[in-house]
């Protein structure tokens, strides 16, 4: 039963990780291409300012709760996924710093390089993470001592490779939906145009992803899920369409958050099937912690989840106004400007 | 070299980087809500002026200190799975629990505070600061935990079955005597340090661009006592951890005193020169000094590394069981002498600026140093810490070379190591940069802040 919660409460954290960071991933990607001068980039950033880095809190925390509930599965994944997510740590520094300092500057060329950092920074995390669910809900070579045995090349599967063009179309287009919702003037009008295209591409990807893995195992609960996720994406883009912006972005959210409970329903009762023999697998009861240790972690976590998502979602309202162009200086925050006025 | 010299180079390179940026981060965050505290009550714009100046000095270092931070977290898992999967049951809950309970408040409320200048009532913005100080000091907490049973495990059985240590008391984990004295020793460390970088700035400031005496002359006494504070706090907390070492982790006592045979009335080298093998060249040495402070007895037993060796070989079986003693050896007395350096300094800086006077020219080189100081200290610190436990990775329970990944290649653990470095030194290099741009740059006008317009930037947006 432990287990269960856990293996439940890590499909949580993962969600919402990819909800939240996913429309920041999908504005870093579409910033140079909807912002197309400074005013209009900064405009950009600043919708997101107050939360990226909450937002990247929840990857942490999802890590470091393996890390306690899963050890065994930490230990694979992390060590078995090595160069996938040493690229993703470097795309997560480069961005985060890229955030700070971009503004700290006055140079056209400093400020483009950093839009450059966020760009690469929010393509390669959205793409790879897509990548490395697909690859662990496929299963990947695992051997009798828990080992990974592939290399990074052993990921770059067909199947994989379209869980990373899953990810990162889904994450655009939630992107373009929250900019939409979060921005006032062409650059809004620029992202409500994107959502539609964008979500096409993403809807095709995503039933051709959830398809494939139904086709190669029958989940009815995943079938279910997999439908929804479809048709709250093609909802958001419906409602893209009737100039209806919150619910659009809302339908975005849900087709992420639905695909990646169908992506675990897929997974249990394993959390990391082994593709060399099933007898290898990692499941929710070999790779776990005692149950001294779940249930510490099941005290912490019924206190203090609500907690967070109480006061997180209070920065989001606090933050709920669009931004406007006007409200971002045309010269870039040098230390003499950067006061009101 | 194999993977596992690799893996803990790398583990050494990416942590000393990374905790450049913590010991600011939280001290920083209690100086500037100090500032705005004051601000908040006085109304004195002197005061708001330093909260913005510091303010943002502190979310350009701030920036640095979360980007390493993750990866840290992944670290474990990357290069040391076999070390997870043996601590996993103890040392992932505090790992996990700092993420929920520190992380999530100082990134949620840092956010409000950046952005919430003119959208939040003052007091709301004020405790948001607060907030984020609180979290960074938590999260220290819980950390140090996790290192703290590497050094000292409690509350645990091994199953060997499972070939696992297991959770049996969360509260002696929490609770280790260990991370009683390491927390307050850290975070008195760290005060120093965003002390003496207050300071520092405060006296370049006042030597180079007059002109905002006031701010600056309050500023650089506040550090000073930041700093002062800390030494002592570091002194005190500090004497107690050389204790807990001598009953818990003799060989590192010994190795940093290179003492090869168990002695009563031992003294302590200041100086001194070992070959690579731990075997004493020359030193100098006072009397009692060493029993002192491992058991506050002149006549106290200290343990040598000749006696323990043999212990350990006959506890767990033939094997090396002393650290690199001349590694500890220093990075000890480095520890010790850069941050009574500091203090130094502060008090030089206190007694030339007594009654609105100014140091001297030499003042602007003493004032550039003085933060490198604290900042060395730490540094030193954390390896005598971490070098001091080798062989082992757990002490007494797993060894480092037990540890390490065993599917990660060591083209793979070169590799990143070195795009890791270069991009670090990259990044401290354009860190350095801003600060000092940020350093010279105008000490603002708050200006008519009381104007709360929607359409006014927010002053440290992006």
């Amino acid at each position: 039963m432990l287990h269960e919660i856990w293996f439940l409460l890590i499909a949580v954290l993962w969600i919402g990780y990819f909800v939240l960071e996913g429309f920041d991933f999908g504005l870093g990607i579409l910033l140079p291409f909807i912002g197309r001068n400074d005013g209009e980039r900064r405009q950009l950033i600043n919708a997101i300012g107050p939360v990226w880095d909450g937002n990247e809190v929840w990857l942490l925390v999802a890590g470091g709760a393996t890390f306690a509930a899963f050890p065994n599965w930490y230990a694979t994944l992390f060590s078995g996924f090595y160069l996938a997510l040493f690229s993703i740590l470097i795309a997560l520094i480069l961005r985060g710093v890229a955030f700070e300092y971009r503004g700290k500057h006055d140079s056209a060329r400093w400020r483009l390089g950093w839009d450059w950092a966020i760009f690469v920074g929010s393509a390669v995390p959205a793409f790879l993470w897509g990548v490395a669910f697909a690859n662990i809900v496929a299963g990947v070579p695992i051997d009798k001592n828990m080992e990974y045995t592939g290399s990074l090349l052993t990921l770059l599967n067909p199947f994989g490779i379209l869980g990373g063009v899953v990810t990162l179309t889904l994450f655009m287009t939630h992107g373009a939906a929250y900019i939409a919702l979060k921005t006032e003037g062409v650059v809004r009008e620029r992202a409500n145009k994107l959502v539609l295209v964008i979500g096409l591409v993403a809807a095709v990807a995503a039933v051709a992803l959830l398809g494939w893995l139904e086709a190669k195992t029958m989940v009815t609960g995943a079938a279910v899920v997999s439908v929804l996720a479809a048709v709250s994406l093609l909802s958001a883009l419906l409602a893209n369409r009737l100039r209806s912006e919150g619910l659009a972005f809302v339908g975005t959210a849900l087709a992420i958050g639905l695909a990646v409970v169908a992506l675990f329903l897929h997974l249990y009762p394993n959390v990391m099937p082994s593709s060399t023999d099933p007898a290898f697998n990692l499941t929710v009861t070999n790779a776990s912690s005692t149950d001294y240790t779940l249930q510490i972690m099941t005290v912490v976590a019924v206190i203090f989840t609500p907690l967070v998502l109480l006061y997180q979602g209070w920065t989001y309202w606090i933050f709920r106004k669009r931004i406007s162009a006007a409200r971002v200086p045309d010269a870039p925050a040098t230390p003499g400007s950067a006061a009101p006025n | 070299m194999d993977a596992l010299e690799l893996a803990r180079w790398q583990f050494g390179i990416t942590t000393v980087y990374h905790f450049l940026f913590v010991p600011l981060t939280i001290s920083l965050a209690f100086i500037v809500a100090g500032f705005q505290t004051a601000w908040f009550k006085t109304k004195d714009e002197k005061y708001l002026k330093l909260t913005r100046f510091y303010g943002e000095l502190f979310l350009i270092n701030f920036a640095m200190g979360v980007v390493t931070g993750i990866v840290q977290e992944f670290q474990f898992g990357m290069n040391w799975s076999d070390y997870s999967r043996f601590v996993g049951d103890v040392f992932g809950a505090p790992l996990a629990i700092e993420g929920l309970l520190a992380f999530f408040l100082e990134s949620t409320f840092l956010g409000m505070w950046i952005f919430g200048w003119d959208k939040l009532p003052k007091l709301v913005h004020l405790a948001a600061i607060w907030i984020t100080a609180v979290g960074t000091v938590l999260s220290a907490y819980f950390i140090l935990a996790a290192n703290a049973w590497m050094q000292h495990p409690v509350g645990y059985a091994i199953n060997n079955t499972l070939h696992r240590a297991e959770l049996k008391d969360i509260v002696a984990v929490l609770m280790n005597p260990t991370v009683l004295f390491a927390f307050p020793h850290v975070i008195a460390g760290a005060f120093m340090t965003g002390g003496a970088f207050v300071m520092g700035v405060a006296v370049w400031r006042l030597l180079r661009r007059p002109g905002d005496d006031a701010p600056f002359r309050l500023a650089a006494k506040v550090g000073a006592l930041a700093l002062l504070l800390g030494g002592l706090v570091v002194l005190g907390s500090g004497d107690q951890l050389g204790q807990q070492i001598a009953t818990e982790q003799p060989m590192k006592l010994a190795a940093a005193e290179g003492i090869q045979t168990t002695q009563t009335q031992a003294p302590f080298s200041i100086i001194g020169l070992w070959d690579l093998n731990g075997k004493e060249i020359f030193s100098i040495k006072v009397p009692y000094v060493l029993s002192i402070l491992a058991t506050h007895d002149p006549n106290g037993v200290v343990q040598g590394i000749d006696n323990l060796q043999a212990q350990y070989a006959s506890q767990y079986g033939p094997g090396d069981y002393s650290p690199i003693v001349p590694v500890t050896f220093w990075s000890f007395r480095f520890m010790i002498g850069a941050g009574s350096l500091a203090a130094f300094a502060a008090l030089w800086f206190l007694w030339r600026m007594r009654n609105g006077r100014l140091p001297g020219r030499f003042g602007v080189a003493i004032a550039v140093a003085l933060p490198l100081l604290p900042l060395a200290a730490n540094s030193f610190a954390w390896i005598f810490t971490e070098m001091g436990r080798q062989p082992w990775i757990v002490y007494g329970q797993q060894l480092t070379s037990q540890g390490v990944s065993p599917s990660v290649t060591a083209a793979e653990v070169a590799a990143t190591m070195i795009i890791f470095t270069l991009l670090y030194g990259a990044l401290a290099a354009v860190e350095v940069g801003l600060l000092a741009k940020r350093i010279r740059g105008p000490l603002e006008e708050p200006g008519a802040d009381s104007a709360d317009s929607a359409d006014h930037p927010a002053p440290f947006a992006y």
